[in-house]
């Protein structure tokens, strides 16, 4: 049987990758896995989709899943942004796997910018797109520095930038790709999710693995593994509060995205995360913008992660 | 043709059968003593086992090279079943394998004479696969296991692999003293894996 | 109230039937068809196939059609598609003095063996539009050499070499060449990696770099020592055969600019050489990439440098158009979860900043 008649689409492989990259990324999945938070090098293809929209998490999905994963892609924590549902369909189309919205279902979860809600769990992977790989790359443009910088564990220069935030605003100015040290060793970026997220990075009981398609780098974080936000004994990192609980379902503790409603200042804040909104609304739990608003203490003041 | 093909078959459905195994492989990474079970077989020439002959389909290609321990590199037959369906060049030198399987653990070479990477790219070193008699579960209280701490694992985890060098321990510790240079390694044996990956912390006196 | 934007996949479908009908046009033209693009817009053919790094002109012309004549687009197209394909090896390094000349200047000397040969070049046009092209006049029958009266035209550079007036450039090993297509690059890049970015990347790029050294940042004092444009035969040895078999042949142009160099401890004064390489007849791209090959060899040499053409990070890490392109356009995805992020932070910086500013006041009045 050759590989092109394996797939469901005709003259492609299963997953569009062809064998030999699919090897070639594993091997540097598993050398990511060894070395948490050391971006490896990786011969990073052109993919059918622009470099800068998910090419890197694009890869290490196709180079992982099987034909008995079940595969969630949201970006913006949603599951119907544009980009999520075009590489959803890449997927259905090339692997032809299950695809589903909802967290607990998905074995492998690819995702921009976001990390869901519902805490996951042994067995689930978690595929992040990376645009800029090095936490060090504004503060130094040059790779060859970076390496080195990396070798000999030397983060003065990031320490230098958050402190100087410290100095000028009272407080670390990053919001978002905010930098965590891995296992007590490396400096990595998170990527492009808020602050708010990092968090979750540590401990969580899945796999997480990273993939940078244009600077060409896969990482990763095990299960189980320390991931520390940096931060100073004076000012430890604090995750954004949000003032309002979620307008439709009712959430508190979760990340909210802001809906402007008119041009009167009107707005209102809803989960960033839809799957986690629309199951608690599926399970009753209203907000104040519901058709059903039940009123105040109506959800018992359930909260994230609290299953 | 017929008189240059080797003895023993590959995977029957190479795709599927090498995804499968990988993410095996890749859970064993990343859960480091824990037993993971290896989804078929092979039927390679002796004396290569089946799990490292699927572990080497899976892994080597033209881009990843191959080390073979004196017991395995001494058979013909096993050279040219790795090289007709893999492709991967066969390597002498252990530092200059990608991957180096060791079918006779009693003997291997020292962790350190394989490629420990470079600081600058620790990525660039040897995984071991080897080949032992024994694999299972232990608790952390067995004298035999090796008890792990660090990445990849929730508190402690424990597991028997056998035989081995007698300074192994000692070696695996001063493997993770190099982190983040420092090989990983991969036990197999009767289709079932696990791994110490260079980030583990070995625990115990030597 | 407020609902969630549903149906992302119906409105994505929507808008490639949109794009296909678009690109298709008012359906009273005729439809354009590949072989016209890849006949007649033979430039922009060759554009996508260079920086595209594959040699096929039908598809090539297909991709332009389908790109709506996006080149960018296209070459992007051509990249995905190439990288799918199975790769059997390397060909034999390719004897461009033994090309089949269709165009061959030199600048460095009046003339010489082989002469010089013109070919079709906007060199000396006047560029006026020509409204005779919109009637779709007929052309006159060209003049052309004689068959069998074919050039035999060394390299100018071959010239120079025998009088050890400009360096030697050989391997020191038969080591197969790097392929930046399978290799992840490490810098500092060696000479085979980087042309091989150069003759892929984008010509907007290399060509304003390329000025950018002309105009003072990092001069190296270039003549266009020969620009070769015509076919040349691609040979591969296969494993099982052992000698070479013709594979066929491509269309190429060859930049080698030459320049001085005044020498150094342990190297006498001689030229150097800058390098330029394309598929098809791409003039402007060879020389751009042969301007800014010798500007990344400032290092080699010795030379001053600081300027952008000869910083190797920034000139390999910016001039893939694909890349580019790709991140550059990836703004337009949503970004509203950072965004939400940062302005919860700009309004809690003006809120402490309007306190701050009361303080102050309240403290002045008392």
């Amino acid at each position: 049987m050759s590989a092109a008649e394996t797939g469901p689409t005709h003259g492609y492989n299963f997953a569009y990758l062809d064998e030999q990259t699919k090897r070639m990324i594993r091997r540097a999945i598993l050398k990511a896995v060894a070395i948490p938070g050391y971006q490896v090098p990786f011969a990073s293809r052109e993919m059918p989709m622009p470099y800068g929209w998910g090419t890197g998490g694009v890869q290490v999905t196709a180079a992982i899943i099987g034909r008995c994963d079940t595969l969630k892609v949201i970006d913006q924590g949603s599951d119907d942004t544009t980009n999520a549902v075009s590489i959803r369909k890449f997927f259905a189309k090339t692997a032809g796997v299950a695809t589903t919205t909802h967290t607990a279902e998905a074995t492998i979860i690819q995702t921009r910018h976001r990390i869901p809600e519902h805490t996951l769990k042994a067995g689930q992977i978690l595929v992040y797109q990376v645009p800029i790989p090095e936490p060090l790359r504004f503060l130094e443009p040059r790779e060859t520095e970076t390496r080195r910088l990396h070798a000999l564990k030397d983060y003065g220069l990031m320490q230098v930038k958050l402190y100087e935030d410290i100095a000028r605003h009272g407080h670390i100015a990053t919001t978002y790709a905010y930098p965590v040290e891995v296992a007590g060793r490396y400096v990595m970026d998170p990527s492009p999710i808020p602050k708010f997220d990092n968090p979750k990075m540590n401990m969580s009981e899945a796999l997480q693995l990273f993939g940078a398609g244009r600077e060409k780098r896969i990482y990763a974080v095990p299960p189980h593994t320390n991931v520390r936000s940096l931060d100073f004994e004076d000012h430890p990192f604090r995750v954004q509060q949000f003032a309002t609980p979620c307008a439709l379902c009712g959430a508190e503790g979760v990340y909210l995205d802001e809906v402007v409603l008119d041009d009167r200042g009107g707005r209102m804040f809803v989960c960033s995360d839809t799957d986690f909104c629309e199951e608690r609304r599926a399970q009753g739990f209203t907000g104040t913008m519901s058709p059903d608003w039940k009123g105040e203490g109506a959800n018992g003041g359930r909260q994230a992660n609290e299953r | 043709m017929t008189a240059t093909l080797p003895s023993g078959a590959g995977f029957t459905d190479a795709v599927g059968q090498t995804q499968a195994l990988f993410r095996v492989l890749m859970d064993a990474m990343a859960r480091p003593g824990s037993i993971g079970r290896m989804p078929f077989d092979l039927a390679p020439p002796a004396p290569l086992t089946p799990e490292l002959a699927a572990i080497a389909l899976t892994m080597a290609d033209q881009e990843a090279s191959l080390w073979l321990d004196p017991g395995l590199s001494a058979v013909d037959a096993v050279a040219r079943y790795l090289r007709f369906h893999t492709g991967a060049p066969l390597t002498d030198d252990p530092a200059q394998g990608a991957f180096a399987l060791i079918g006779d653990p009693r003997h291997m070479p020292p962790l350190d004479a394989f490629s420990q990477g470079l600081e600058d790219y620790p990525d660039r070193s040897t995984t071991l696969v080897i080949a032992v008699e024994e694999l299972a579960a232990a608790t952390p209280d067995n004298a035999r296991a090796f008890v792990l701490e660090g990445p990849g694992i929730a508190e402690r985890a424990a597991f028997i692999a056998s035989p081995l060098p007698d300074d192994f321990r000692a070696q695996l510790q001063r493997n993770r003293a190099r982190f983040p240079r420092g090989v990983d390694c991969l036990f197999a044996c009767a289709g079932r894996i696990a791994a110490i990956p260079r980030s583990s912390t070995i625990i115990g006196g030597v | 109230m407020y609902v969630a934007v549903k149906g992302g996949e119906a409105a994505i479908d929507n808008a490639h039937t949109l794009l296909a009908h678009t690109r298709r046009g008012a359906p009273e033209v005729p439809e354009i068809t590949p072989a016209q693009i890849a006949g007649q817009l033979t430039l922009a053919a060759e554009r996508v196939m260079a920086e595209g790094s594959l040699y096929d002109p039908a598809l090539a012309a297909l991709a332009i059609k389908q790109a709506r004549g996006d080149l960018v687009e296209a070459i992007f197209l051509v990249r995905a598609f190439r990288t799918t394909l199975p790769r059997f090896g390397q060909s034999v390094p390719l004897d461009t003095s033994a090309m089949a000349i269709e165009r061959r200047i030199s600048a460095t000397y009046k003339d010489l063996p082989g002469g010089q040969v013109l070919g079709p070049t906007f060199d000396y046009t006047h560029r006026l539009i020509d409204f005779l092209l919109e009637a779709g006049a007929e052309v006159p029958e060209p003049a052309r050499a004689d068959a069998g009266d074919a050039v035999v035209a060394p390299r100018v550079t071959d010239l120079l070499d025998g009088e050890s007036l400009i360096e030697r450039e050989t391997r020191a090993d038969d080591a197969p060449a790097p392929d930046i297509t399978r290799e992840p690059m490490e810098f500092p890049a060696s000479r085979d990696q980087r042309l091989q970015v150069l003759a892929r990347g984008d010509e907007g790029f290399l060509l304003a770099l390329g000025y950018s050294t002309q105009r003072g940042y990092g001069r190296t004092h270039p003549f266009v020592g020969e620009i070769r444009f015509g076919e040349v035969a691609v040979e591969f040895v296969p494993e099982e055969l052992g000698f070479p078999v013709p594979l066929g042949n491509v269309r190429l142009t060859e930049c080698q600019m030459v320049n001085q160099f005044t020498g150094s401890a342990d190297k006498p004064p001689q030229f150097t050489r800058g390098y330029g390489l394309v598929f098809g007849q791409g003039e402007r791209k060879a020389m751009a990439m042969s301007l800014v090959d010798r500007a990344l060899r400032a290092h080699e040499f010795g030379e001053e440098s600081g300027a952008p053409a000869q910083d190797e990070e920034f000139v390999l890490s910016h001039c893939d158009n694909v890349q580019a392109t790709g991140f550059v356009e990836h703004l337009k995805l949503p970004h509203y979860v950072d965004f939400q992020a940062e302005l919860e932070l700009v309004r809690r910086m003006r809120a402490e900043y309007a306190a701050r500013e009361e303080r102050v006041e309240e403290e002045a009045r008392e």
